[in-house]
């Protein structure tokens, strides 16, 4: 088991003029297998939400529930809840310079492990992964994400998910950025990690293109932290047509 | 324009280069009264606590030595010259007080001579041992690499002492060398040095200060060229603990063309009152177009209470050049870098550990002497212990 679920997720960042709250009560269940996709325009939280049930310290919960296969999330460090099998991987990742890609995938998987990979297996395994990625083995060699295209950093996070194999993957904006062949690439990448069985993904996107390749179960429309409007994949054709406006319109005559 | 056109230029040009002062660092002087006991409040002087230079500026005359022991390839020597002898070398001068109070109380010199065409795979080792900060020491070392040699030297400071030493290195033609001075002294020891580095043409040198131990530590690393052609590239590494002061300053003098320059100096700061100082120069003389020249200072703060200073400065004559730029940059431990690593399962002390080990790796792999490669990771890691992983939970 290991469904996620979010129940009235309140979050709040700090502010110059105090806090602000940003995520007004988020409702939402990933059950084993599903691929759910998050859709709504700049700033209606739908990176906050990723990086909150993350445990970036920027974020405040200030109600609401989080639980990965019936665990408090919200009760974990940002390490543990990697441990439990959460992923999120990031629209802009982080620069760690003198530290090789072979180390970081190696010293990751061992701390979700608990212990150290098989040599051999590992060797391969890796290979195998950037291979599939268009990713020259000497990649491994450079530091991490430093000097990377974009294309390279987002098909390096999909390395790592593939890798490092958890339970539930959040993607947040992957496609944003990227060519049409690297959004096939990486999309192949998050297709072979959801064709295991019962792995659960978050899909974060601002556009309807990468739904042509992924495909999700449930598609929920995000606008002012909550969630507008949940439906099939027949909601994002709607929302390819028509835009978000209607929601926007809506959200601003509540406020 | 003709080639005597040039020719006669580029004497004129060497002649104005006479009249070129760094304002940072004065021509050298064996006359001791052309360097009066600084106030602190000079700019040379101003990073400096000159209390904790117990007395080394009064220059009072001791003969009392540091412990010597040698790792000597054959062909290498390592004797004793008089000081007339040293600068009949070619030594390059006192230009601060600490070096001219040497010069004047050490008694002669020693020469390590590695002769022309000799190529070395084995380091030369100089272990120099104090025994007590209550001990006032001069010391004066001369190092000739002739032309065309290939060698390494490395210089190893323990112990403790109140330590104020001149040295000259002499690079011949076409020689390659890789100098490395390694502070580990004792928590109470104050060691002021100034290395002189003179790079014969198309001769290569990398210089790498490495300190970790001591009260206060004060060095300078000066660059100069015989020629041209000459390259010469001054690493640094520094971890400063609680009330610690390690002050390096380096100068890069282009007094001849087409030779470069590349410094890089990293450190870490961490406990109440550790301070670093990092001072940049390189001077740019019209006589020196065609050089290359960078400069990067940069300094990881590990915890509260730490003050590191980083002064790159550049001083240009001639813009007829292939490059310079200089960067410096102070900063505390990323928490968008933490989060990422510890977001991959990763706790938040290995996650540290990554991060420091990171920053230092790619000067570590630079300094070119495995077996030093190898100690100086171990020491990063012991030194990250003391601090950084102290207070964390696995």
């Amino acid at each position: 088991m290991s469904e996620l679920v979010i129940q009235d997720l309140q979050v709040s960042v700090d502010t110059e003029d105090g806090p602000k709250e940003i995520l007004k009560g988020v409702t939402l269940t990933i059950k084993d297998g599903e691929t759910h996709a998050i859709m709504g325009p700049n700033g209606s939280g739908k990176s906050t939400l990723a990086y909150s049930v993350a445990g970036h310290p920027k974020y405040t919960v200030t109600g609401g529930s989080v639980t990965l296969g019936g665990e408090d999330v919200l009760a974990m460090s940002v390490d543990e809840r990697a441990r439990a099998g959460l992923f999120l991987a990031m629209q802009y990742p982080v620069e760690v310079p003198g530290v090789s890609v072979a180390n970081f995938l190696r010293t990751a998987k061992t701390a979700i492990d608990g212990e150290a990979p098989k040599l051999r297996t590992w060797v391969k395994d890796v290979n195998g992964v950037l291979g599939n990625l268009n990713l020259d083995p000497t990649f491994a060699q450079r530091s991490v994400n430093e000097g990377f295209s974009g294309g390279e950093k987002k098909r390096h996070e999909i390395a790592q998910l593939e890798l490092l194999d958890p339970k539930v993957a959040i993607l947040d904006e992957t496609d944003s950025g990227l060519d049409i062949d690297a959004l096939k690439i990486v999309s192949e990448g998050v297709n072979r990690f959801r064709a295991q069985e019962g792995k659960g993904v978050l899909l974060i996107t601002h556009y309807t293109r990468i739904l042509r390749y992924i495909q999700p179960d449930y598609v929920h429309v995000f606008v002012d932290g909550r969630v507008a409007e949940q439906g099939g994949p027949e909601l994002a054709d709607q929302l390819e047509a028509e835009g978000y406006d209607k929601y926007v319109k809506a959200a601003a005559a509540r406020a | 324009m003709t080639v005597t056109d040039t020719a006669r230029e580029s004497v004129a040009a060497s002649l104005e280069q006479d009249g070129v002062q760094s304002h940072l660092n004065p021509p050298p002087s064996y006359d001791l009264t052309d360097h009066p006991v600084p106030t602190g409040r000079e700019e040379v002087w101003r990073f400096t606590p000159l209390k904790r230079l117990r007395g080394l500026l009064d220059g009072e005359p001791s003969a009392a030595s540091l412990r010597w022991e040698t790792e000597l390839p054959g062909g290498v020597t390592l004797t004793e010259v008089t000081g007339d002898e040293a600068v009949g070398l070619g030594e390059l001068g006192p230009n601060d007080r600490p070096s001219a109070l040497a010069v004047a109380h050490a008694g002669g010199a020693r020469l390590l001579d590695v002769p022309a065409d000799l190529e070395l795979d084995e380091p030369v080792v100089l272990h120099l041992h104090g025994e007590s900060a209550d001990d006032l020491v001069w010391g004066r070392l001369v190092v000739r690499i002739g032309a065309h040699a290939r060698a390494t030297v490395v210089i190893n400071h323990t112990g403790s002492a109140r330590y104020s030493a001149i040295t000259t290195v002499l690079v011949g033609d076409g020689a390659s060398v890789n100098v490395l001075t390694l502070q580990d002294w004792d928590d109470d020891a104050v060691h002021l040095g100034r290395d002189a580095i003179r790079v014969g043409r198309d001769a290569s040198v990398r210089h790498t200060a490495i300190s970790f131990g001591g009260d206060l530590v004060r060095l300078h690393a000066n660059v100069e060229y015989a020629a041209p052609g000459g390259e010469a590239e001054l690493l640094g590494l520094y971890f400063a603990d609680e009330g610690q002061h390690l002050e390096h300053r380096l100068f890069a003098d282009h007094n001849a063309p087409r030779t470069r320059s590349n410094v890089l100096y990293k450190g870490a700061l961490q406990g109440e009152g550790a301070h670093t100082v990092w001072i940049g120069n390189v001077l740019i003389r019209k006589v020196a177009e065609g050089i290359e020249t960078y400069e990067e200072n940069r300094n990881l703060v590990l915890s509260d209470g730490c003050q590191a200073d980083s002064v790159p400065n550049l001083e240009i004559e001639t813009g007829e050049i292939e490059g310079a730029g200089h960067a410096s940059a102070t900063a505390r431990f990323d928490d968008e870098q933490l989060f990422y690593l510890r977001s991959r399962g990763v706790s938040e002390k290995e996650s540290r550990r990554l991060v420091v080990h990171g920053f230092f790796n790619d000067l570590i792999r630079k300094v070119g002497i495995p077996s030093i490669e190898e100690r100086l990771l171990a020491t990063v890691e012991a030194e990250l212990a003391k601090n950084v992983l102290r207070d964390v939970d696995a």
